[in-house]
């Protein structure tokens, strides 16, 4: 059955607060992204192309999407079970660990990538008894990835979270009283409904580690071809006094970032039409 | 000595405070490790200047890397003098037409009140036994530097390094290009500014040799005590000069350049020589240095004038898109 709501009468007149919100938009967003556009457009199609598609620039696209890329769906999959457990269990200590949670959020971006150095450096906490394993973490993909887990675990949990709790212990209940069993019940009931916010957790901690520099930078080790990052280039063509090639830079991760969160946005209005049952 | 420091600034900033109208503001714009030279140098030349005019005047600091720094002001950060790592970044402000192009005439010995240069920070008692720069290509010796397009400072390591190579019998452009090239496959980690290369080598524990500026390198062992590193002085290194210049736009808009030009000269005076030599940096004027010439090793040094035509051109040559340095690393 179909429930029909007033229209919400909260702000002042639809013209108005549409109006407002167009000029936020443009003042806080779109100005700013359109002045990168502009600078970047200043080189010219050939140089322009030229700055973007360099070696060293290509190289540092692959290792950024490719370490954020396993750096988000690592936290898509640990990010769950962590909300699950906040969510659906009490236990001693609940409120510290969700607290925590914020706390990739909450510390300067320089404090983390500092401290990860310092823990998975060849003679860190972390690092040595790794190293003895034969494994390098600082300094290597590896490093980086890790890094760029620790800052993308609050999306995850922070978009699932609401979602989960709305959904009643009762539904799985009723799914059990029906016949279903505890994989049919996670698999059509359970995921299905948690999808859309899990979906844009994996692609906000994504975008994130797409562009994350501070907490990356120091534990990168920064070797040209194998671990530069993007956001690294683009400091480094602004040392290099090079506005127009940084912003050429940045202007593709933006637009990268961009692709993605529409696709991802596109697939969830097209589900939602479908209806969420299958 | 630092606290006096503290208290004898403290107590420039409180008369600052408290003095009429007359009190005059400086901003000192400056790259990453000139902090304590210019804490001791600002708070002696308050004295100096109320002594000679009455007047009071209080200098304000900001440190950073030295493009950001420039870029800072480039950008309108209202700097009355800049004092950064290398003439390429003043020529980058003087680009954007806030000061005269030809500033690095306008005071002695290119603008450049004081020098350094690029020595070797080993582990105490040099265990590799590196003694000049060709130790460092060999097999299994691991160099610790930052990254040159990001850093200032690095850019004198690599052109130090070029400049040893095309002095040897013999020496060319090729066969510096290729020692160069092979110092850099021994270097395990490019950090992106040197205080984080410090930190690599002395904090983590990564590497054989760092690269650093001599006084860095004086300061590190004063801040980690004697016995965890040695400093060693290649044969041959590059003169550093680390410029200071007016930005006119500034001083003009502000009517502050007769006593930013009078802090300017201050540097060169035997007082400020002194100040700077002994936060290790080496002073040009002949009294001065022979004062403190044991503190620091003998290097022949040679300028970046000679051995690559000026900054503008090593820029060019050398750590531009493309360049010389990016060829190291581009696969063939």
């Amino acid at each position: 059955m179909k429930i029909t709501l007033e229209k919400p009468n909260v702000l002042p007149g639809f013209g108005l607060a549409m109006g407002f919100t167009l000029f936020y938009l443009a003042l806080v967003v779109l100005v700013p992204l359109s002045t990168l556009f502009w600078k970047s457009a200043t080189l010219g199609g050939g140089a322009l192309w030229a700055a973007v598609t360099a070696p060293r620039v290509l190289a540092s696209y692959k290792l950024t999407i490719g370490a954020s890329l396993v750096a988000a769906s690592l936290n898509a999959v640990f990010g769950m079970v962590v909300t699950w457990v906040l969510v659906r269990y009490r236990f001693p200590g609940r409120r510290l660990v969700d607290a925590l949670v914020d706390f990739p959020f909450a510390l300067p971006t320089a404090v983390a990538g500092i401290t990860l150095t310092t823990l998975y450096a060849p003679n860190g906490w972390l690092g040595a008894p790794l190293e003895k394993l034969g494994i390098k973490a600082a300094f290597t993909p590896l490093g980086i990835t890790l890094a760029l887990t620790f800052i993308g675990l609050p999306f995850v949990v922070r978009t699932l979270q609401p979602v989960l709790e709305l959904l009643d212990p009762e539904v799985e209940e009723a799914a059990a009283s029906l016949g279903a069993n505890r994989w049919q019940t996670i698999l059509r009931v359970v995921l299905p409904t948690l999808f859309p916010a899990w979906l844009t957790g994996f692609a906000m901690a994504f975008a994130r580690a797409l562009g994350e520099y501070g907490s990356v930078v120091f534990i990168a080790g920064n070797m040209p071809m194998k671990t530069e990052i993007t956001p690294l280039l683009i400091i480094t063509k602004l040392e290099q006094y090079d506005y127009a090639g940084a912003t050429a830079i940045a202007a593709v991760t933006l637009i990268f970032s961009f692709v993605l969160l529409v696709a991802i946005n596109r697939f969830q209005s097209e589900r939602a039409r479908l209806g969420t049952t299958d | 000595m630092r606290r006096h420091l503290l208290i004898l600034s403290g107590l420039v900033l409180a008369t600052a405070l408290t003095a009429p109208a007359a009190a005059q503001d400086l901003l000192n714009v400056s790259y990453d490790p000139t902090r304590e030279l210019y804490e001791e140098l600002n708070a002696a030349f308050a004295k100096h200047w109320k002594a000679k005019t009455g007047k009071d005047v209080t200098i304000q600091q900001s440190h950073g890397g030295a493009a950001k720094q420039a870029r800072a002001v480039i950008d309108g950060l209202e700097a009355d003098v800049i004092t950064l790592a290398l003439a390429y970044d003043i020529d980058a402000v003087a680009e954007a037409g806030l000061l005269a192009k030809d500033w690095q005439k306008r005071l002695p010995h290119n603008s450049s009140p004081y020098t350094s240069t690029i020595v070797f920070l080993v582990r105490k008692g040099n265990p590799k036994g590196i003694k000049d720069w060709g130790d460092l290509v060999k097999p299994g010796v691991q160099v610790i530097t930052p990254n040159p397009k990001t850093s200032g400072g690095a850019r004198w390591n690599y052109l130090a390094g070029w400049a040893y190579a095309l002095k040897q019998p013999g020496g060319d452009a090729a066969k510096a290009k290729a020692f160069v090239a092979a110092i850099y496959k021994n270097v395990p980690v490019l950090d992106s500014g040197a205080r984080g290369s410090t930190n690599t080598f002395v904090q983590r524990g990564i590497g054989d040799v760092l690269l650093a500026w001599e006084n860095e390198a004086f300061l590190s062992i004063k801040e980690l005590g004697p016995d965890k590193v040695d400093i060693v002085a290649p044969s041959l290194s590059i003169l550093a000069e680390p410029p200071v210049a007016i930005v006119d736009k500034t001083v003009d808009k502000k009517k502050t350049r007769a006593v930013a030009q009078a802090y300017l000269e201050y540097l060169y005076s035997p007082e400020g020589q002194e100040i700077a030599a002994r936060n290790y940096y080496r002073p040009r004027l002949e009294a001065v240095a022979r004062k403190y010439a044991a503190g620091f090793p003998k290097v022949n040094l040679i300028t970046i004038d000679e051995a690559f035509g000026g900054w503008q051109k090593a820029q060019k040559e050398h750590f531009a898109d493309g360049g010389l340095f990016d060829q190291i690393y581009q696969p063939k």
